[in-house]
C-alpha cells in the first residue's frame, strides 16, 4: 500500500485539535442526523458526522477542512464506536480529506467521458495557475485533485470546486473561474456554455419544449 | 420501428429543470395526485401492475422490478421491519441521469419511494446519494422535508393509514457503494465492502432485516406507471425491454444531452434526433460504449442500427447497463480511453477480493504500457487471460466490470494495439542503429 494516505498524528496536531468539540449548531445537526437511524444503530451516522466534522474544521481554518485524528476520535466517541471503525471509514471514502487542503478544493474529473470532451485542457489550466495534483498552492488558496467520474457526463468536462460544479468547460473558461475565485468573486455555477440551461442539447431542447416557459401539465393530453 | 416518443408520454417532464422542483410545482405537474387512491389498490395489486408493465431495473442489471419486490416478506414484524434502499450512488462513468431526477424531479422519487415501500411492506426508505452530489442532496433533503410538512410522509402517509419514513443518506465518494450489499454496509456505517450472497438482501439486508435495493429511476417511474397503467408503459419498447428510459449521451456527439426516449430506439435515431449527430458525421464514428463504462465497447459498424435495449445491445456483445452512451469518434485514442477506465476500476476496487484488488492494478499497468506500445505482442494474450481470471472470481461484479472494457478493446482493436507495439519497437531499433 505505497499509496496509502499518511495521516498526520503529530504532537502539534493533537495540540491543535485535541480539544475539538461541536459548535452549538453542529451539535444540533449531529443530533438530527443520528435520529435518522433506528435506536442502537447510531453508528450509521458515522459518515454524515465525519462530513460535518470536516466542514467544522474547514470553517475554523478557512479551508475545505480535513479530519485530524483527534477529530475522528471525537466522532467515534460520540457514536460509541471504536476509533478504528471510524478511522477505517475515514480512510476508505475519498471525500474525507486526511491532510489539510486549501480554501478551494479543485476536483477535476479525468474519467473517460470528461477526457473525451477535453479534461486535459481543464487540468492544464489548473496547472498553469500553479497547481499540482495532490498539492496545495503556496498561498493556501487551491488544492488540486483528479477525481473519478462525477456524473456530469452530458455536460463534460467538469470540475467540482468546494460544493459546486462547473460544467461544459474548456481551457479559457476554467481560467476565468479560477481567477474569479481567487479574486473573491462567485462565478456562475453549473454549465458555462452560453445559452445552455442544464443538460438539454445545446441550442435548445429537442423534447418537452412546452416546459421551457411554463410549468406545463401534460395530463390533459394523456 | 419505434415511433417518436411524444412529450405527453415522457415521465420526467422537468428533467432539464426549467421549472422549480418544489412540491407546489411538482403537484401542478401531476405528482402526489391522489397517492392515497393508488395505495388503496393494495400491495399485491401494485406489485402485479409493476410486473405487468415489464419494468426492469434501471440501475444496470435489468432485473424485473416487480418480481424483486415480491421476494420481500408478506408479514414483517416491528422487531424485524423491512427496508427499501434507493440507490442514488450514481457513479458509473457515463451515467448522469439520476442526478437530473434528484435535483429537478425529486418528488417523483419520493412519491415512488412511498408507493414502492408500501407495496413491499417496508417501514422506511433510505435514499443513498453519492457524496459528490452535494447540491442534489440538499434538494432531496428539502423535498423530503416538504413532503413531511404536508403529511405526505410519516405517520398515516397521504392519509393512507400507512406509516412510512423516507431518509436521505449521503455517501462520501466510493463507486463500490453502488453495489447493493456494499451500499447496505455503508449505510450501517462501515467501509463499503460487498457481502457474500446468499443471504440475499431480501432475506437479510440492512441491519439484518429484509431489504430491497432499487435504482432511483426504477422507483421514480412507479407512480406514473400506476396512474397510466401497465399497458401504457409496456406499449413502448420491444418484448422483454419495455418502457421509457433516460438515455445519457456523452463524448463525441455535437450536442450531448440527457433525454427520455422509448426503449429500443435505434442508436442512429437517438443520436441524430437529440444529439445533433456524430461530431464530423457518421463516417467519423469509431466506437461506442453504450451502457456505461462497465460494458464492452461496440465498433461503429455494429452499433449504428442496434436497438438501444437490453437484448439489442447484448446481441452486439455489450449491454444496456444504465443507458449511458459514450460516443467516440476517430480522433479518439481508443487505448487511452479504455486505459483510463482501467485506472478508474483500480481506484475504485474496495480491496476485499484478491483477484480484483491485485488484478485491477495489474491490468491498468499493462494497459498503460499498451497505450504507448511499450510492450511485447505476447502480453496482449496474457492481459486477456488475466481479465478472464478476474472475471467471475470476485464477490461482486466490480471485477467483471474491470475486465469487460479491456476484453471489448482487445476483441475489436487488437490490430491498433499491435500497430503501436510494432511502431515503438521499430522506432527503438532504428534509434539503436
Amino acid at each position: 500500500m505505497t499509496d496509502a494516505p499518511h495521516i498526520p498524528d503529530e504532537a502539534e496536531v493533537r495540540a491543535r485539535w485535541g480539544g475539538f468539540a461541536w459548535t452549538d449548531d453542529n451539535a444540533a445537526k449531529a443530533k438530527e442526523v443520528i435520529a435518522r437511524y433506528p435506536a442502537g444503530r447510531q453508528r450509521s451516522a458515522v459518515m454524515p458526522l465525519l462530513d460535518l466534522a470536516q466542514r467544522q474544521v474547514g470553517a475554523e481554518t478557512n479551508t475545505q477542512g480535513w479530519l485530524p485524528v483527534p477529530v475522528i476520535e471525537h466522532v467515534a466517541a460520540h457514536l460509541d464506536m471504536p476509533f478504528m471503525r471510524a478511522y477505517e471509514v475515514a480512510t476508505f471514502y475519498t471525500m474525507y480529506n486526511l491532510a489539510p487542503v486549501g480554501r478551494f478544493h479543485v476536483q477535476v474529473c479525468g474519467t473517460t467521458p470528461c477526457q473525451l470532451r477535453g479534461s486535459d485542457d481543464v487540468m492544464r489550466a489548473c496547472k498553469d495557475r500553479g497547481m499540482a495534483k495532490g498539492r496545495t498552492t503556496a498561498d493556501g488558496l487551491f488544492t488540486l485533485t483528479e477525481v473519478e467520474c462525477m456524473g456530469n457526463c452530458s455536460s463534460a468536462p467538469m470540475v467540482q470546486i468546494n460544493d459546486d460544479n462547473f460544467e461544459d468547460l474548456d481551457y479559457d473558461r476554467t481560467l476565468t473561474i479560477l481567477d474569479d475565485l481567487a479574486a473573491g468573486k462567485s462565478p456562475k455555477t453549473g454549465t458555462q456554455e452560453p445559452g445552455r440551461h442544464t443538460v438539454e442539447p445545446v441550442g435548445g431542447p429537442t423534447t418537452l419544449t412546452a416546459m421551457v416557459d411554463a410549468n406545463h401539465d401534460y395530463r390533459g393530453e394523456w | 420501428m419505434s415511433d417518436f416518443l411524444a412529450d405527453k408520454d415522457r415521465i420526467f417532464t422537468n428533467v432539464y429543470g426549467y421549472q422549480p422542483w418544489n412540491l407546489d410545482a411538482a403537484q401542478k405537474r401531476g405528482d402526489w395526485d391522489k397517492t392515497k387512491d393508488l395505495m388503496a389498490r393494495g400491495q399485491d395489486a401494485i406489485i402485479e401492475e409493476i410486473k405487468a408493465s415489464g419494468l426492469r431495473g434501471r440501475g444496470g442489471a435489468g432485473f424485473p422490478t416487480g418480481m424483486k419486490w415480491s421476494f420481500m416478506p408478506k408479514n414483517p414484524t416491528p422487531e424485524r421491519p423491512s427496508f427499501l434502499v434507493i440507490n442514488a450512488d450514481e457513479s458509473e462513468p457515463g451515467s448522469c441521469k439520476d442526478r437530473e431526477i434528484l435535483r429537478h424531479d425529486p418528488h417523483k422519487l419520493i412519491e415512488g419511494a412511498l408507493i414502492a415501500g408500501f407495496a413491499m411492506r417496508a417501514r422506511a426508505a433510505y435514499i443513498y446519494i453519492r457524496g459528490e452530489y452535494i447540491r442534489e442532496a440538499e434538494t432531496m433533503f428539502a423535498a423530503v422535508a416538504e413532503a413531511y410538512a404536508k403529511k405526505l410522509l410519516g405517520k398515516n402517509a397521504c392519509g393512507s393509514g400507512y406509516d412510512f419514513d423516507v431518509y436521505v443518506h449521503r455517501g462520501a465518494g466510493a463507486y463500490i457503494c453502488g453495489e447493493e450489499t456494499a451500499m447496505i454496509e455503508s449505510l450501517e456505517g462501515k467501509k463499503g465492502q460487498p457481502r457474500l450472497k446468499p443471504p440475499f438482501p431480501a432475506g437479510a439486508g440492512l441491519y439484518g432485516c429484509p431489504t430491497t435495493v432499487n435504482n432511483v429511476e426504477s422507483i421514480a417511474v412507479v407512480p406514473t406507471i400506476l396512474r397510466r397503467g401497465a399497458g401504457w408503459f409496456s406499449s413502448f419498447g420491444r418484448d422483454n425491454n419495455k418502457g421509457t428510459k433516460l438515455f445519457q449521451v456523452s463524448g463525441h456527439v455535437n450536442t450531448p444531452c440527457v433525454v427520455e426516449e422509448a426503449m429500443s430506439i435505434p442508436f442512429s435515431e437517438l443520436i441524430e434526433k437529440h444529439c445533433g449527430g456524430i461530431r464530423g458525421g457518421r463516417d467519423n464514428l469509431l466506437a461506442v460504449i453504450p451502457g456505461g463504462s462497465s460494458v464492452p465497447l461496440v465498433p461503429a459498424s455494429e452499433i449504428w442500427d442496434a436497438p438501444m435495449d437490453f437484448d439489442g445491445l447484448k446481441a452486439v456483445g455489450s449491454g444496456l447497463g444504465t443507458a449511458a452512451v459514450i460516443v467516440m469518434d476517430k480522433s479518439t485514442d481508443i487505448v487511452r480511453a479504455i486505459e483510463r477506465l482501467s485506472y478508474f476500476y483500480k481506484h475504485e476496487s474496495c480491496g476485499q477480493c484478491t483477484p480484483c484488488r491485485e488484478g485491477t492494478g495489474w491490468m491498468w499497468r499493462v494497459m498503460n504500457r499498451l497505450r504507448t506500445g511499450d510492450a511485447d505482442v505476447s502480453e496482449i494474450d496474457t492481459l486477456y487471460q488475466v481479465t478472464k481470471q478476474v472475471e467471475g472470481h470476485t464477490i461482486c461484479a466490480l471485477g467483471d466490470a474491470a475486465a469487460w472494457p479491456i476484453q471489448g478493446l482487445l476483441k475489436h482493436f487488437r490490430p491498433e494495439i499491435e500497430r503501436r507495439i510494432a511502431e515503438r519497437n521499430g522506432g527503438m531499433m532504428e534509434a539503436a542503429e
